[in-house]
C-alpha cells in the first residue's frame, strides 16, 4: 500500500482542525517536518502543522511561494473549486453541510419525502392499523393481508409477474 | 453686586510654577482691593442678611421607644420593565411548546401580551391548541414565519384570560350529603367566536404553503440522533 498523495507544493488540502476548519488550501512550502506554508485565496498565508491538514487528490502548478495573484491564477488555472465540488468527497461535505443547515420545518418536509418513497415498497403488514384506514379504498379485492405476504399497497408493475410467471412456465415443462 | 466686566479677567495671580503664584497672600490682598471694599463699608467687609429659613413645625418627642433598634428596610424604586421579546420570535412565527399539555405542538404566535406572556394560537382545528397564553422560556422559535397581517388582536389582553370568580354558595347540612353536583364548566360562546375569527385568516395563509398544515398538526420530538444543541430550528 503506498502513498498515493504526496506532501508537495501546489498539494490541495483540507484544514480538518482550528479557525480555518473546513477550509481548502494550498501548500505553498514546506517549513520542517512537521509544518507546511500554506495559502488560499481568502485567507492570510501562514503555517499550519501537517496534522491539521488531510491532503486532497487535487494538484495546482505553482512556483514555490507564490505571489497571491499567481497563485489565485494557478487555481483558476486547474479548476480547483469545480473539481472540488464534483468529486465524491466534497459532494458529501456539501451535503451534510446541507444537512446540518436544515429548518425544523425542511427536516419535516424531508421526512415527508422519505416515507412518500419509501411506500412504494414496503409491505402493507408493516403499517400500523391507524394508518391503514386511509388506503383500505383503494386496495385492490384479492389483496392478501396476512403477515406472512410481503404485498406492497401498490402492487408492483406487471413486468415482475410476467417474470414469475415464465419461470412458473420453465419448471412446469 | 460689583459691575461686570466686558472681558473676562486673566488671573490677577499668575503660577510661576504650577501650585505657586506670583504674588504672595497680602500682596494679592491688595491687589484685589479689598482694602477699598472695607473702606467702602466703614471697615467691615459687607455681609448680606441670610436668607430667612422656612419655619419648621415644631416636634414633639415620641411616646414610645422600642426596645431594640429596628432596623428600616433599605428603598427600592426599582420598576420592573416588560420582559424582552426574543429577537427570532416575531408575529407570525412557528413556536415549538415545550412544557405543560400541549408540550411538542407547534404552534403560531400571535402577539406579546403586557404581562409579558406570549398569545399563542394552533390553530384551533389544524392541532387542538385554542388562544392561550404561553411563557417565552417555554418555547423553542423556529425559522418558519406566516404572514398574520390581516389578524385583528386587540380584544386579547391579560383580562380576557383572567379566571371566573365563582360564587361560592353556603351549603345547608342536607345538601352538604348530597354528591356535589359540579356544573360542567363551557366554554363561553363568544371565546369560541374569537377563537374561529383569528383561525379563520391564518388557516387560509397557512394552506397557501405546501405541506404547512400536516407540519403544524404533527408535534415535535427528539429522535434518535438529533442533538438538540446542533440542530438548526
Amino acid at each position: 500500500m503506498p502513498f498515493k498523495r504526496y506532501v508537495e507544493i501546489g498539494r490541495v488540502a483540507l484544514v480538518n482542525y482550528g479557525k480555518d476548519y473546513g477550509k481548502l488550501v494550498v501548500i505553498v512550502d514546506v517549513v520542517d517536518q512537521n509544518r507546511a506554508l500554506v495559502d488560499a485565496p481568502d485567507m492570510v498565508r501562514g503555517q499550519m502543522n501537517f496534522k491539521r491538514l488531510t491532503l486532497t487528490d487535487i494538484t495546482i502548478d505553482i512556483p514555490r511561494v507564490p505571489k497571491k495573484k499567481t497563485l489565485i491564477e494557478a487555481m483558476e488555472k486547474a479548476d480547483v473549486k469545480n473539481k472540488w465540488a464534483s468529486s465524491s468527497w466534497g459532494r458529501k461535505l456539501i451535503v451534510q453541510k446541507r444537512r446540518a443547515s436544515l429548518n425544523d420545518f425542511d427536516r419535516f418536509k424531508l421526512m415527508l419525502a422519505k416515507i412518500k418513497v419509501s411506500f412504494r415498497y414496503t409491505p402493507y403488514c408493516v403499517y400500523p392499523f391507524y394508518t391503514r384506514v386511509l388506503f383500505l379504498k383503494n386496495l385492490p379485492q384479492n389483496f392478501n393481508r396476512s403477515l406472512t405476504s410481503c404485498n406492497t399497497v401498490l402492487q408492483r408493475s406487471g413486468v415482475i409477474k410476467q417474470e414469475l410467471a415464465k419461470l412458473k412456465k420453465e419448471n412446469a415443462s | 453686586m460689583a459691575a461686570k466686566r466686558k472681558t473676562p479677567i486673566k488671573t490677577r495671580n499668575p503660577d510661576l510654577i504650577r501650585g505657586v503664584g506670583k504674588y504672595s497672600r497680602s500682596k494679592m490682598y491688595h491687589k484685589r482691593g479689598l482694602w477699598a471694599i472695607k473702606a467702602k463699608n466703614g471697615g467691615v467687609f459687607p455681609r448680606h442678611e441670610p436668607n430667612p429659613k422656612p419655619t419648621t413645625a415644631v416636634e414633639k418627642p415620641p411616646k414610645f421607644y422600642p426596645a431594640d433598634d429596628v432596623k428600616k428596610p433599605l428603598l427600592n424604586k426599582r420598576k420592573p420593565k416588560p420582559t424582552k421579546l426574543r429577537a427570532s420570535i416575531t408575529p407570525g412565527t412557528v413556536l415549538i411548546l415545550l412544557a405543560g399539555r400541549f408540550m411538542g405542538k407547534r404552534v403560531v404566535f400571535l402577539k406579546q401580551l403586557s404581562s409579558g406572556l406570549l398569545l399563542v394560537t394552533g390553530p384551533f382545528k389544524i392541532n387542538g391548541v385554542p388562544l392561550r397564553r404561553v411563557n417565552q422560556s417555554y418555547v423553542i422559535a423556529t425559522s418558519t414565519k406566516i404572514d398574520i397581517s390581516g389578524v385583528n388582536l386587540d380584544k386579547f389582553d391579560d383580562k380576557y384570560f383572567a379566571k371566573e370568580v365563582e360564587n361560592k354558595k353556603k351549603k345547608t347540612e342536607g345538601e352538604f350529603f348530597e354528591a356535589e353536583k359540579e356544573d360542567k364548566k363551557k366554554l363561553p360562546e363568544d371565546k369560541k367566536e374569537d377563537q374561529k375569527a383569528v383561525d379563520a385568516f391564518l388557516i387560509k395563509s397557512i394552506e397557501g404553503v405546501p405541506e404547512l398544515k400536516a407540519y403544524l398538526a404533527a408535534r415535535f420530538s427528539l429522535k434518535s440522533g438529533m442533538k438538540p444543541h446542533e440542530l438548526v430550528f
